[in-house]
């Protein structure tokens, strides 16, 4: 009897254990949305989403506009730097610019301080799906040529079909407009909450000519060109919630008629190739928040983080690999 | 001085509320990074704030084992037993910083922001993708070695308490 107990304690222990590794217990992990993105076609040492993209950096010029709704040192009025990425969807750190369904725009506002916020900003404003369950199934039928019935088959697509069919991408980065989707909160010293989200506005109307159109990067070669000659500006934009909106659904636009704040600007100043830039050794994650602003409980913002995480180790691993066996000495 | 039969009490109380913190660590951080789920950066959270504090607690008992007398092993026990034993306690304290250091280290090379209490901790090592790279892998290999750790120390124990019976087990258990 006793004996049985002795095999008992390690035995349960073990199994304890394996199952909190095990990341079947999920419908789906981290992982699994990792391995997905990735495909078969594994690229060494980049991003298993959004891989074709640069770095770039430069000042938010804060407004102090929401300082009465958010205690964050990025909303009081001021300039602060910024390390940022713009990148187009997809797993390949070499398709063309020009194909790509989705361009974005990451920042890392104040990095190397407690005050450090991050976001990662894509050019629709809404998601197809509200659960990275249904997100998951939704790569799947992409991938699978099953979209159309998919997209049948979930009326909360409605409003990003919409944004889809209406949606002419533009010929520069500069004249995107990019959306946390996601909803936050910002908090303020006196501890009110209010549901937000925003989006980099551009400055300047749209382009008409690349430089090299049939370029693999002629949207990277387009802006490396715009910004010698001066910065490249967003508005940085606030939609406030009423109490008409859910914030934790992103598959809902909100109306025009809410609130809509400037925070301040963002001066893209330099760029440099994603290879030998900053914004190569960090995530964008976009649960990396300062005190004052909060993230809202939409099940796709708080799946982005593990996921994110997941990447984010995988091409560090294969980097550090490289390294270590001296694959990549200059 | 004499050989106490059992350990000190402050040295009982630390170790019990430590056993629960570092579990409680091991299962939230097998937890977070695989799941998608709500909690997940709630949990996230609470790793890196309670992982600071086991590397307080660790340090703390550290000083505190090295100070005062514990109970030597039983004079029957085999000589390589007694070694063994003393080997796991060396490697527990070791894992034990080491679990915290790569931590730490990972979210440096991450550049992630590490606040204790709205204090911001300094940033030891440069932002770098190899250096995330290693350390992130280490702080998953030693929470491997420290669960199998646990594994042996809890059956050596139960072995101690339950086949034995010889004050091992009680020795960190009552007066
Ligand atoms: C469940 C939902 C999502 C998952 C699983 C996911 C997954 C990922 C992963 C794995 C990466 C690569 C991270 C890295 O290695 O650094 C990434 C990058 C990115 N994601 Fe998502 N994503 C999700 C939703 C979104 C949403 C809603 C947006 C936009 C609002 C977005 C915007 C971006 C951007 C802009 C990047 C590139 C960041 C950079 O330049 O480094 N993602 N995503
Ligand atoms: C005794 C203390 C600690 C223990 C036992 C512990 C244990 C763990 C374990 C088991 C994992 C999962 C690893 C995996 O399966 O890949 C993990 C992940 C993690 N730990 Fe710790 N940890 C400790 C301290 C810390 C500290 C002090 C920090 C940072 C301040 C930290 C930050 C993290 C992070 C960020 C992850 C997730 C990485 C990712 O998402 O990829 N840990 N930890």
């Amino acid at each position: 009897m006793r004996y049985w107990a002795l095999v008992a304690v390690p035995t349960v222990l073990t199994a304890a254990f394996f199952y909190a590794a095990s990341d079947n217990r999920h419908e789906v992990s981290a992982q699994d949305f990792v391995n997905l993105q990735q495909g078969n076609a594994i690229q060494p040492g980049f991003r298993r989403a959004h891989a074709k993209g640069f770095c770039v950096s430069g000042d938010f010029i804060s407004s102090g506009t929401l300082a009465e709704y958010s205690s964050a040192q990025v909303f009081q009025a001021g300039q602060y730097p910024f390390i940022g990425r713009f990148s187009v969807a997809g797993n390949n750190p070499t398709a063309p610019d020009l194909k790509a369904p989705v361009r974005s725009l990451a920042l890392t506002l104040l990095p190397e301080t407690a005050e450090q916020w991050r976001t990662a900003m894509n050019t629709p404003p809404v998601l197809a799906v509200g659960t990275p369950e249904k997100f998951y199934q939704q790569l799947l039928a992409l991938q699978n040529n099953t979209i159309a019935e998919f997209f049948a088959a979930h009326p909360e697509t409605a409003a990003f079909r919409n944004w889809r069919a209406s949606y002419q991408p533009t010929l520069s980065y500069a004249t995107e407009q990019y959306h946390s989707i996601n909803a936050f909160y910002l908090i303020n010293a006196a501890g009110k909450q209010q549901a937000v989200r925003w989006a980099a506005v551009p400055t300047v109307g749209a382009a008409n000519q690349l430089p090299d159109p049939e370029a693999v990067d002629a949207l990277q070669q387009e802006l490396f060109a715009r910004l010698s000659d001066g910065p490249v500006i967003f508005d940085l934009v606030f939609s406030l919630a009423t109490s008409a909106d859910d914030e934790n659904d992103a598959t809902i636009i909100w109306p025009d008629t809410n609130p809509q704040l400037i925070a301040g600007q963002l001066q893209i100043k330099q760029a440099t190739e994603q290879s030998n830039g900053q914004c190569n050794a960090i995530n964008f994650d976009p649960l990396v928040l300062p005190r004052g602003i909060l993230p809202s409980a939409d099940p796709i913002l708080r799946a982005r983080g593990a996921a994110y995480a997941e990447s984010h180790r995988r091409r560090a691993r294969e980097v550090l690999l490289n390294t270590a066996t001296g694959a990549h000495h200059e | 001085m004499n050989n106490p039969t059992v350990y000190p009490l402050a040295m009982r109380v630390v170790h019990w509320l430590m056993a629960a913190l570092i579990l409680s660590l091991l299962f939230v951080g097998l937890s977070m990074v695989t799941s998608l789920g709500l909690w997940q950066y709630q949990l996230l959270t609470w790793h890196k704030a309670a992982g600071l504090v086991a590397a307080v607690a660790v340090v703390l008992r550290l000083a505190i084992r090295l100070r005062l007398n514990t109970p030597r092993l039983p004079e029957n026990m085999p000589k390589l037993q007694q070694f063994a034993a003393k080997l796991t306690h060396l490697a527990f304290y070791l894992l034990l910083l080491l679990m915290p250091v790569t931590g730490y280290l990972m979210q440096n090379a991450a550049g992630r922001p590490i606040n204790a209490f709205g204090i911001m901790l300094p940033q030891l090592i440069p932002t770098d993708l190899a250096w995330y790279g290693l350390f992130r892998e280490l702080h998953a290999w030693f929470s491997v070695l420290l669960i199998l750790l646990i594994i042996l120390h809890i059956t050596a124990a139960s072995y101690h308490g339950l086949i034995k019976r010889d004050g091992v087990l009680r020795s960190m258990i009552r007066k």
